[in-house]
Protein backbone atom coordinates (compact mmCIF):
# COMPACT_ATOMS: atom_id res chain seq x y z
CA UNK A 1 0.00 0.00 0.00
CA UNK A 2 1.52 3.40 -0.83
CA UNK A 3 1.62 6.09 1.57
CA UNK A 4 -0.27 9.78 0.38
CA UNK A 5 2.85 10.78 0.33
CA UNK A 6 4.13 8.34 -2.22
CA UNK A 7 0.55 9.22 -4.14
CA UNK A 8 0.87 13.19 -3.86
CA UNK A 9 4.88 12.88 -5.44
CA UNK A 10 3.60 10.43 -8.20
CA UNK A 11 0.54 12.74 -8.96
CA UNK A 12 1.96 16.01 -8.65
CA UNK A 13 5.51 14.85 -10.09
CA UNK A 14 7.81 18.13 -10.09
CA UNK A 15 5.19 20.57 -9.92
CA UNK A 16 4.89 21.36 -5.88
CA UNK A 17 3.16 24.83 -7.01
CA UNK A 18 0.30 22.62 -8.67
CA UNK A 19 0.50 20.56 -5.58
CA UNK A 20 -0.21 23.52 -3.00
CA UNK A 21 -2.90 25.11 -5.04
CA UNK A 22 -4.78 21.62 -5.14
CA UNK A 23 -4.62 20.49 -1.59
CA UNK A 24 -3.84 22.84 0.96
CA UNK A 25 -6.25 25.44 2.03
CA UNK A 26 -5.84 28.97 0.30
CA UNK A 27 -3.30 27.41 -1.74
CA UNK A 28 -4.34 29.02 -5.05
CA UNK A 29 -3.23 32.11 -3.62
CA UNK A 30 0.53 31.23 -3.78
CA UNK A 31 1.26 32.36 -7.03
CA UNK A 32 0.61 36.18 -6.19
CA UNK A 33 2.98 36.92 -3.92
CA UNK A 34 5.16 39.58 -5.06
CA UNK A 35 8.06 38.81 -2.65
CA UNK A 36 7.69 42.48 -0.92
CA UNK A 37 8.40 40.97 2.55
CA UNK A 38 6.08 42.99 4.32
CA UNK A 39 4.66 39.33 5.77
CA UNK A 40 8.24 38.38 6.81
CA UNK A 41 8.81 41.82 8.96
CA UNK A 42 5.10 41.83 10.87
CA UNK A 43 5.31 38.73 12.05
CA UNK A 44 5.37 38.57 16.23
CA UNK A 45 7.47 35.14 16.00
CA UNK A 46 9.56 36.46 13.01
CA UNK A 47 13.14 35.62 14.23
CA UNK A 48 12.21 31.92 14.89
CA UNK A 49 11.11 31.35 11.50
CA UNK A 50 13.41 29.50 9.51
CA UNK A 51 11.40 30.71 6.82
CA UNK A 52 9.19 33.72 6.25
CA UNK A 53 6.24 33.53 4.86
CA UNK A 54 7.83 35.56 1.65
CA UNK A 55 10.48 33.04 1.36
CA UNK A 56 8.10 29.84 1.70
CA UNK A 57 5.52 31.24 -1.45
CA UNK A 58 9.42 30.93 -3.35
CA UNK A 59 10.15 28.09 -2.21
CA UNK A 60 6.80 26.44 -3.56
CA UNK A 61 7.87 27.97 -6.78
CA UNK A 62 10.91 26.61 -6.50
CA UNK A 63 9.96 23.19 -6.21
CA UNK A 64 11.70 22.65 -2.60
CA UNK A 65 8.73 20.34 -1.84
CA UNK A 66 10.98 18.34 0.94
CA UNK A 67 12.16 21.81 2.38
CA UNK A 68 8.93 23.30 2.59
CA UNK A 69 7.36 20.43 4.27
CA UNK A 70 9.60 19.07 6.49
CA UNK A 71 10.27 22.75 8.20
CA UNK A 72 8.60 23.95 11.59
CA UNK A 73 8.40 27.46 10.22
CA UNK A 74 4.65 27.14 9.28
CA UNK A 75 4.29 26.14 13.12
CA UNK A 76 5.67 29.16 14.50
CA UNK A 77 2.28 31.18 13.41
CA UNK A 78 0.35 32.83 15.84
CA UNK A 79 -2.50 33.79 14.06
CA UNK A 80 -1.98 37.45 15.03
CA UNK A 81 -3.32 37.87 11.11
CA UNK A 82 -1.04 40.66 11.04
CA UNK A 83 0.72 39.45 7.41
CA UNK A 84 -2.55 39.13 6.38
CA UNK A 85 -3.67 42.63 6.51
CA UNK A 86 -0.51 44.25 5.87
CA UNK A 87 -0.45 42.15 2.62
CA UNK A 88 -0.32 44.63 -0.63
CA UNK A 89 -1.93 41.73 -2.60
CA UNK A 90 -3.94 40.56 0.33
CA UNK A 91 -3.31 36.69 0.20
CA UNK A 92 -4.48 35.26 2.89
CA UNK A 93 -0.94 34.50 4.55
CA UNK A 94 -2.16 33.26 7.91
CA UNK A 95 -4.65 30.80 6.01
CA UNK A 96 -2.23 29.37 3.90
CA UNK A 97 0.63 28.81 6.95
CA UNK A 98 -1.93 27.27 8.76
CA UNK A 99 -2.89 25.01 5.45
CA UNK A 100 0.51 24.11 4.93
CA UNK A 101 1.11 23.07 8.13
CA UNK A 102 -1.73 20.63 8.35
CA UNK A 103 -1.20 19.36 4.81
CA UNK A 104 2.55 18.38 6.23
CA UNK A 105 1.10 17.24 9.01
CA UNK A 106 -1.44 14.83 7.00
CA UNK A 107 1.27 13.59 4.99
CA UNK A 108 3.55 12.67 7.89
CA UNK A 109 6.69 14.78 7.09
CA UNK A 110 6.12 18.04 9.84
CA UNK A 111 8.72 18.08 12.43
CA UNK A 112 7.80 15.12 15.32
CA UNK A 113 7.77 16.14 18.75
CA UNK A 114 7.06 20.09 17.49
CA UNK A 115 5.49 21.69 20.20
CA UNK A 116 3.25 24.11 18.57
CA UNK A 117 2.12 20.75 16.47
CA UNK A 118 1.39 19.12 19.96
CA UNK A 119 -0.89 22.28 20.92
CA UNK A 120 -2.68 22.37 18.11
CA UNK A 121 -3.37 18.28 18.28
CA UNK A 122 -4.42 18.37 21.85
CA UNK A 123 -6.44 21.15 21.53
CA UNK A 124 -8.24 20.00 18.86
CA UNK A 125 -9.00 16.75 20.59
CA UNK A 126 -10.53 18.37 23.61
CA UNK A 127 -12.94 20.34 21.63
CA UNK A 128 -13.89 16.92 20.00
CA UNK A 129 -13.79 14.98 22.46
CA UNK A 130 -16.77 17.13 24.70
CA UNK A 131 -17.84 19.37 22.22
CA UNK A 132 -16.08 21.86 23.78
CA UNK A 133 -12.69 22.24 25.63
CA UNK A 134 -12.06 21.34 29.09
CA UNK A 135 -9.01 23.48 29.83
CA UNK A 136 -7.96 21.79 33.21
CA UNK A 137 -7.25 18.30 31.18
CA UNK A 138 -6.18 20.61 28.16
CA UNK A 139 -3.28 21.71 29.96
CA UNK A 140 -2.54 18.83 32.12
CA UNK A 141 -2.64 16.83 28.72
CA UNK A 142 0.22 19.45 27.28
CA UNK A 143 2.44 19.50 30.43
CA UNK A 144 2.02 15.73 30.28
CA UNK A 145 3.00 15.22 26.37
CA UNK A 146 6.80 14.47 26.92
CA UNK A 147 6.03 11.56 29.68
CA UNK A 148 5.21 11.52 33.32
CA UNK A 149 8.23 12.81 35.11
CA UNK A 150 8.42 15.78 33.07
CA UNK A 151 5.04 16.59 32.83
CA UNK A 152 5.19 16.50 37.30
CA UNK A 153 7.96 19.15 36.74
CA UNK A 154 6.23 21.18 34.12
CA UNK A 155 2.84 20.93 36.92
CA UNK A 156 4.73 21.65 39.69
CA UNK A 157 6.45 24.72 37.72
CA UNK A 158 3.57 26.87 37.10
CA UNK A 159 1.66 25.59 40.64
CA UNK A 160 1.18 28.66 42.25
CA UNK A 161 -0.32 30.06 38.66
CA UNK A 162 -3.00 27.37 38.92
CA UNK A 163 -3.90 27.47 42.53
CA UNK A 164 -4.71 31.23 41.63
CA UNK A 165 -6.76 30.65 39.37
CA UNK A 166 -8.65 28.06 41.44
CA UNK A 167 -8.91 30.83 44.09
CA UNK A 168 -10.15 33.07 41.50
CA UNK A 169 -12.86 30.93 40.36
CA UNK A 170 -11.41 30.42 36.74
CA UNK A 171 -9.82 26.96 36.78
CA UNK A 172 -12.18 23.82 37.97
CA UNK A 173 -10.54 21.14 39.58
CA UNK A 174 -13.35 19.09 39.10
CA UNK A 175 -13.15 19.39 35.47
CA UNK A 176 -11.21 16.55 35.74
CA UNK A 177 -14.01 14.39 36.31
CA UNK A 178 -16.75 16.14 34.85
CA UNK A 179 -16.19 18.82 32.96
CA UNK A 180 -18.00 21.30 30.62
CA UNK A 181 -19.70 18.85 27.37
CA UNK A 182 -22.11 19.22 24.85
CA UNK A 183 -25.66 17.08 25.07
CA UNK A 184 -25.35 16.19 21.43
CA UNK A 185 -21.24 15.14 21.37
CA UNK A 186 -21.77 11.65 19.39
CA UNK A 187 -23.37 13.92 16.69
CA UNK A 188 -20.81 15.97 16.87
CA UNK A 189 -18.44 13.25 16.18
CA UNK A 190 -20.48 11.60 13.36
CA UNK A 191 -20.34 15.16 11.52
CA UNK A 192 -16.79 15.85 12.09
CA UNK A 193 -15.80 12.19 10.70
CA UNK A 194 -18.07 13.02 7.88
CA UNK A 195 -16.55 16.13 7.32
CA UNK A 196 -12.89 14.84 7.01
CA UNK A 197 -14.05 12.03 4.86
CA UNK A 198 -15.04 14.35 2.09
CA UNK A 199 -12.34 16.68 2.45
CA UNK A 200 -9.52 13.84 2.57
CA UNK A 201 -11.37 12.46 -0.86
CA UNK A 202 -10.79 15.88 -2.02
CA UNK A 203 -7.53 16.89 -1.36
CA UNK A 204 -6.00 12.55 -2.07
CA UNK A 205 -5.78 11.82 1.52
CA UNK A 206 -8.13 8.84 1.78
CA UNK B 1 -38.25 49.88 26.71
CA UNK B 2 -38.09 46.39 24.56
CA UNK B 3 -34.91 44.70 25.00
CA UNK B 4 -32.11 44.33 21.49
CA UNK B 5 -32.24 40.68 21.26
CA UNK B 6 -29.14 38.71 20.27
CA UNK B 7 -28.08 35.21 19.86
CA UNK B 8 -25.27 34.41 22.52
CA UNK B 9 -22.37 32.27 21.74
CA UNK B 10 -20.09 32.72 25.15
CA UNK B 11 -17.27 30.48 24.01
CA UNK B 12 -15.41 27.99 25.73
CA UNK B 13 -13.45 29.84 28.32
CA UNK B 14 -16.23 31.96 29.26
CA UNK B 15 -17.85 28.77 31.08
CA UNK B 16 -18.43 28.46 34.53
CA UNK B 17 -15.15 27.80 36.06
CA UNK B 18 -13.15 28.38 32.95
CA UNK B 19 -10.53 31.05 32.48
CA UNK B 20 -12.87 33.94 31.03
CA UNK B 21 -15.76 33.20 33.83
CA UNK B 22 -15.49 36.58 35.64
CA UNK B 23 -15.72 38.75 32.09
CA UNK B 24 -18.94 37.44 31.43
CA UNK B 25 -20.58 37.80 34.74
CA UNK B 26 -19.00 41.58 34.21
CA UNK B 27 -21.52 41.43 31.26
CA UNK B 28 -24.63 41.47 33.01
CA UNK B 29 -25.15 44.98 34.87
CA UNK B 30 -24.04 46.12 31.27
CA UNK B 31 -26.56 44.19 29.85
CA UNK B 32 -29.53 45.61 32.52
CA UNK B 33 -28.17 49.06 32.06
CA UNK B 34 -28.16 49.27 28.35
CA UNK B 35 -31.48 46.83 27.67
CA UNK B 36 -29.49 44.04 26.24
CA UNK B 37 -30.57 40.97 26.01
CA UNK B 38 -27.99 37.65 25.32
CA UNK B 39 -29.48 34.52 24.40
CA UNK B 40 -27.62 31.30 24.79
CA UNK B 41 -27.45 29.15 21.75
CA UNK B 42 -28.60 25.72 22.83
CA UNK B 43 -25.67 22.97 22.51
CA UNK B 44 -23.24 25.05 20.90
CA UNK B 45 -19.81 23.71 20.35
CA UNK B 46 -16.78 25.06 20.27
CA UNK B 47 -15.95 27.15 17.60
CA UNK B 48 -12.34 25.24 16.55
CA UNK B 49 -10.14 28.59 17.25
CA UNK B 50 -7.26 28.90 14.76
CA UNK B 51 -5.21 26.53 16.97
CA UNK B 52 -7.72 23.82 15.69
CA UNK B 53 -6.24 24.08 12.31
CA UNK B 54 -3.14 21.46 12.52
CA UNK B 55 -5.60 18.14 13.06
CA UNK B 56 -8.73 20.34 11.71
CA UNK B 57 -7.85 21.28 8.98
CA UNK B 58 -10.26 22.97 6.61
CA UNK B 59 -13.44 21.56 6.52
CA UNK B 60 -13.78 19.91 9.70
CA UNK B 61 -13.02 23.35 10.97
CA UNK B 62 -15.92 25.47 9.46
CA UNK B 63 -18.21 22.61 9.95
CA UNK B 64 -17.77 23.07 13.62
CA UNK B 65 -18.56 27.05 13.37
CA UNK B 66 -21.23 25.62 10.67
CA UNK B 67 -22.81 23.70 13.35
CA UNK B 68 -22.83 27.19 15.93
CA UNK B 69 -24.44 28.95 12.89
CA UNK B 70 -27.08 26.41 12.09
CA UNK B 71 -28.32 25.98 15.80
CA UNK B 72 -28.90 29.88 15.83
CA UNK B 73 -30.94 29.83 12.76
CA UNK B 74 -32.83 27.36 13.85
CA UNK B 75 -33.53 28.51 17.69
CA UNK B 76 -32.88 32.16 17.06
CA UNK B 77 -34.01 32.79 13.81
CA UNK B 78 -32.85 36.76 12.89
CA UNK B 79 -30.92 37.57 15.66
CA UNK B 80 -27.50 38.34 15.03
CA UNK B 81 -24.55 35.68 16.90
CA UNK B 82 -22.65 37.57 19.70
CA UNK B 83 -19.51 36.15 21.11
CA UNK B 84 -17.47 38.47 23.85
CA UNK B 85 -14.38 36.55 22.74
CA UNK B 86 -12.56 37.37 19.84
CA UNK B 87 -11.08 34.09 18.61
CA UNK B 88 -14.81 32.80 18.71
CA UNK B 89 -16.22 35.69 16.95
CA UNK B 90 -13.66 35.26 14.19
CA UNK B 91 -14.25 31.45 13.89
CA UNK B 92 -17.95 31.83 13.36
CA UNK B 93 -17.59 34.80 11.04
CA UNK B 94 -14.90 33.62 9.06
CA UNK B 95 -17.11 30.29 9.00
CA UNK B 96 -20.06 32.56 7.68
CA UNK B 97 -17.93 34.05 4.82
CA UNK B 98 -16.36 31.24 3.72
CA UNK B 99 -19.62 29.75 3.18
CA UNK B 100 -21.32 32.14 1.47
CA UNK B 101 -18.51 32.69 -0.54
CA UNK B 102 -18.31 29.38 -1.67
CA UNK B 103 -21.62 26.81 -3.05
CA UNK B 104 -19.27 24.18 -3.18
CA UNK B 105 -18.37 24.19 0.70
CA UNK B 106 -21.79 24.91 1.64
CA UNK B 107 -22.53 21.79 -0.21
CA UNK B 108 -19.93 19.97 1.67
CA UNK B 109 -20.80 21.86 4.79
CA UNK B 110 -24.47 20.20 4.34
CA UNK B 111 -23.52 16.83 3.89
CA UNK B 112 -21.89 16.74 7.48
CA UNK B 113 -24.47 19.08 9.04
CA UNK B 114 -26.94 15.66 8.12
CA UNK B 115 -25.40 14.17 10.46
CA UNK B 116 -26.95 16.34 12.97
CA UNK B 117 -30.15 17.00 11.66
CA UNK B 118 -29.20 20.62 10.74
CA UNK B 119 -29.00 22.36 7.52
CA UNK B 120 -27.80 25.95 6.24
CA UNK B 121 -29.58 27.54 3.79
CA UNK B 122 -27.80 28.40 0.74
CA UNK B 123 -28.73 32.27 1.10
CA UNK B 124 -27.67 32.39 5.01
CA UNK B 125 -26.86 35.40 5.98
CA UNK B 126 -26.97 35.88 9.74
CA UNK B 127 -23.77 38.70 10.95
CA UNK B 128 -21.76 37.00 13.53
CA UNK B 129 -19.98 40.06 15.73
CA UNK B 130 -17.68 41.02 18.78
CA UNK B 131 -20.09 42.35 21.96
CA UNK B 132 -17.78 45.57 21.27
CA UNK B 133 -19.62 45.75 17.91
CA UNK B 134 -22.82 45.36 19.43
CA UNK B 135 -21.51 48.42 22.27
CA UNK B 136 -20.50 50.52 19.46
CA UNK B 137 -22.70 50.71 16.71
CA UNK B 138 -26.37 49.47 18.52
CA UNK B 139 -26.16 51.14 21.33
CA UNK B 140 -22.95 53.78 21.19
CA UNK B 141 -20.62 55.61 22.61
CA UNK B 142 -23.45 58.62 23.99
CA UNK B 143 -25.92 56.30 25.39
CA UNK B 144 -22.54 53.94 27.11
CA UNK B 145 -21.51 57.69 28.98
CA UNK B 146 -24.95 58.28 29.68
CA UNK B 147 -25.53 55.06 31.84
CA UNK B 148 -22.27 56.26 34.23
CA UNK B 149 -23.10 56.91 37.81
CA UNK B 150 -19.77 56.54 38.94
CA UNK B 151 -17.04 57.96 36.35
CA UNK B 152 -13.79 56.47 37.13
CA UNK B 153 -11.62 59.60 37.83
CA UNK B 154 -8.13 59.39 37.89
CA UNK B 155 -7.51 55.68 36.64
CA UNK B 156 -4.77 56.00 34.08
CA UNK B 157 -5.48 52.94 31.49
CA UNK B 158 -3.42 51.09 28.68
CA UNK B 159 -5.89 49.95 25.98
CA UNK B 160 -4.37 46.80 24.56
CA UNK B 161 -6.75 45.44 21.87
CA UNK B 162 -4.23 42.89 20.62
CA UNK B 163 -4.77 40.59 17.80
CA UNK B 164 -8.25 38.65 16.35
CA UNK B 165 -10.18 41.73 18.19
CA UNK B 166 -8.09 43.87 15.47
CA UNK B 167 -7.40 41.45 12.59
CA UNK B 168 -8.45 40.32 10.11
CA UNK B 169 -11.90 41.81 10.54
CA UNK B 170 -12.03 44.31 13.51
CA UNK B 171 -13.92 47.23 14.02
CA UNK B 172 -15.81 48.77 10.96
CA UNK B 173 -14.05 52.11 10.58
CA UNK B 174 -10.93 51.36 12.77
CA UNK B 175 -7.56 51.00 11.32
CA UNK B 176 -5.28 47.93 11.86
CA UNK B 177 -2.33 49.70 13.12
CA UNK B 178 -4.11 52.15 15.74
CA UNK B 179 -7.48 51.37 16.67
CA UNK B 180 -9.25 53.89 18.80
CA UNK B 181 -12.44 52.47 19.93
CA UNK B 182 -11.40 50.94 23.30
CA UNK B 183 -9.46 54.14 24.40
CA UNK B 184 -13.18 56.04 23.34
CA UNK B 185 -14.68 53.51 25.55
CA UNK B 186 -12.37 53.61 28.32
CA UNK B 187 -13.29 57.56 28.08
CA UNK B 188 -16.55 56.85 28.35
CA UNK B 189 -16.40 55.62 31.75
CA UNK B 190 -14.50 58.54 32.69
CA UNK B 191 -11.16 56.62 33.23
CA UNK B 192 -7.70 58.31 31.19
CA UNK B 193 -6.90 56.26 28.11
CA UNK B 194 -2.35 56.66 28.13
CA UNK B 195 -0.97 56.81 24.73
CA UNK B 196 0.21 53.13 24.47
CA UNK B 197 2.57 51.80 21.64
CA UNK B 198 1.61 48.24 22.68
CA UNK B 199 -1.69 48.46 21.46
CA UNK B 200 -2.05 45.41 18.93
CA UNK B 201 1.01 43.93 19.76
CA UNK B 202 0.61 39.87 19.99
CA UNK B 203 0.85 38.04 22.78
CA UNK B 204 1.73 34.66 21.58
CA UNK B 205 -1.84 33.72 21.50
CA UNK B 206 -2.22 29.26 21.95
CA UNK B 207 1.82 29.40 21.41
CA UNK B 208 1.89 31.21 24.91
CA UNK B 209 1.63 27.56 26.45
CA UNK B 210 3.99 25.44 23.75
CA UNK B 211 6.41 28.72 23.23
CA UNK B 212 6.53 30.16 26.70
CA UNK B 213 10.34 32.14 26.21
CA UNK B 214 8.99 33.23 22.88
CA UNK B 215 5.74 34.67 24.06
CA UNK B 216 7.10 36.05 27.66
CA UNK B 217 9.45 37.99 25.59
CA UNK B 218 6.38 39.76 23.88
CA UNK B 219 4.06 40.15 26.96
CA UNK B 220 7.33 41.21 28.51
CA UNK B 221 7.01 44.15 26.22
CA UNK B 222 3.17 44.85 26.39
CA UNK B 223 3.15 45.21 30.19
CA UNK B 224 6.88 47.20 30.46
CA UNK B 225 4.87 49.71 27.75
CA UNK B 226 1.95 49.84 30.50
CA UNK B 227 4.46 50.90 33.05
CA UNK B 228 6.10 53.26 30.60
CA UNK B 229 3.46 54.86 30.12
CA UNK B 230 2.17 55.46 33.48
CA UNK B 231 -0.66 53.33 33.21
CA UNK B 232 -3.05 51.96 36.36
CA UNK B 233 -4.03 49.03 34.42
CA UNK B 234 -4.25 47.39 31.06
CA UNK B 235 -7.22 46.86 29.50
CA UNK B 236 -8.67 44.16 26.83
CA UNK B 237 -11.01 42.97 24.79
CA UNK B 238 -9.78 39.19 24.35
CA UNK B 239 -10.34 36.21 27.12
CA UNK B 240 -6.87 34.94 25.77
CA UNK B 241 -4.85 38.22 25.91
CA UNK B 242 -5.75 38.82 29.71
CA UNK B 243 -5.03 35.25 30.74
CA UNK B 244 -1.82 35.04 29.16
CA UNK B 245 -0.91 38.96 29.92
CA UNK B 246 -1.90 38.14 33.72
CA UNK B 247 -0.85 34.86 34.48
CA UNK B 248 2.51 34.88 32.71
CA UNK B 249 3.93 38.07 34.76
CA UNK B 250 4.84 36.42 37.62
CA UNK B 251 6.72 34.01 35.63
CA UNK B 252 8.77 36.33 33.70
CA UNK B 253 9.42 38.48 36.91
CA UNK B 254 10.88 35.11 38.16
CA UNK B 255 13.16 35.02 34.88
CA UNK B 256 13.84 38.48 34.31
CA UNK B 257 14.10 40.14 37.33
CA UNK B 258 11.12 42.67 36.96
CA UNK B 259 8.85 43.19 39.93
CA UNK B 260 5.23 43.18 37.24
CA UNK B 261 2.01 43.01 39.11
CA UNK B 262 -0.16 45.14 36.15
CA UNK B 263 -3.91 44.77 36.72
CA UNK B 264 -5.38 43.29 33.28
CA UNK B 265 -8.99 43.80 33.14
CA UNK B 266 -11.83 43.28 30.73
CA UNK B 267 -13.51 46.51 29.05
CA UNK B 268 -16.77 45.38 30.74
CA UNK B 269 -15.67 45.36 34.33
CA UNK B 270 -14.60 48.52 33.46
CA UNK B 271 -18.07 49.98 32.84
CA UNK B 272 -19.77 47.09 35.09
CA UNK B 273 -18.09 49.21 37.79
CA UNK B 274 -18.55 52.68 36.18
CA UNK B 275 -22.22 51.62 36.24
CA UNK B 276 -22.63 50.77 39.29
CA UNK B 277 -21.77 46.71 39.63
CA UNK B 278 -20.05 46.07 42.91
CA UNK B 279 -16.53 43.60 42.83
CA UNK B 280 -18.14 40.94 42.61
CA UNK B 281 -20.80 42.27 40.03
CA UNK B 282 -17.58 43.30 38.07
CA UNK B 283 -16.10 40.13 38.35
CA UNK B 284 -13.25 41.67 39.84
CA UNK B 285 -12.74 38.86 42.63
CA UNK B 286 -11.50 36.65 39.45
CA UNK B 287 -8.23 38.41 38.74
CA UNK B 288 -4.81 37.00 39.75
CA UNK B 289 -3.52 40.44 40.06
CA UNK B 290 -6.45 42.53 42.11
CA UNK B 291 -7.10 45.82 40.14
CA UNK B 292 -7.12 47.62 43.35
CA UNK B 293 -8.22 51.23 41.75
CA UNK B 294 -11.48 49.88 40.78
CA UNK B 295 -11.94 47.56 43.71
CA UNK B 296 -12.48 50.88 45.37
CA UNK B 297 -14.50 52.75 43.38
CA UNK B 298 -16.95 49.81 43.32
CA UNK B 299 -16.57 49.40 47.08
CA UNK B 300 -18.02 52.89 47.70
Amino acid sequence: MTTANENAVAKYKNNFLKEVEATVEEGHWVKMCMQCGVCAGSCPFGPHWEHSPQKIFMMIRAGKREEVLKSDSMWMCTSCYNCMVRCPRELPITHIMHGLANYAYRLGLSPKGQPNQAIAKLFWDSALKYGRVNELKFSLAMYFRDGFVQGVKNALAMQSVGLGLVKAGRLNPMEIISGHTCKDTSGIHKMIAKAREIEDRRRGLA
Amino acid sequence: MTKKQYAFYPGCSSQKGASAANYITSFGVICDKLDIQLNEIPDWNCCAASIGYAEGGELPRIVMGARNLALSEQHLPGQDIVSGCPACWLANREATERLQHSSSLMAEANEALKEVSLNLRSDFNTKSRHFTEVLIEDIGYAAMKEAVIKPLAGVKIAGYVGCQANRPYGIAGESFENPQYLDKMIETCGAEAVPYDQKVTCCGGALAFSEPEKAQALIQDIVGSAYDHGADMIVTPCPLCQANVEIYQSEINKKKGTKFNMPVVYYTQLMNVAYGGSIKEAGLDGQLIRAEKLEKIAGK
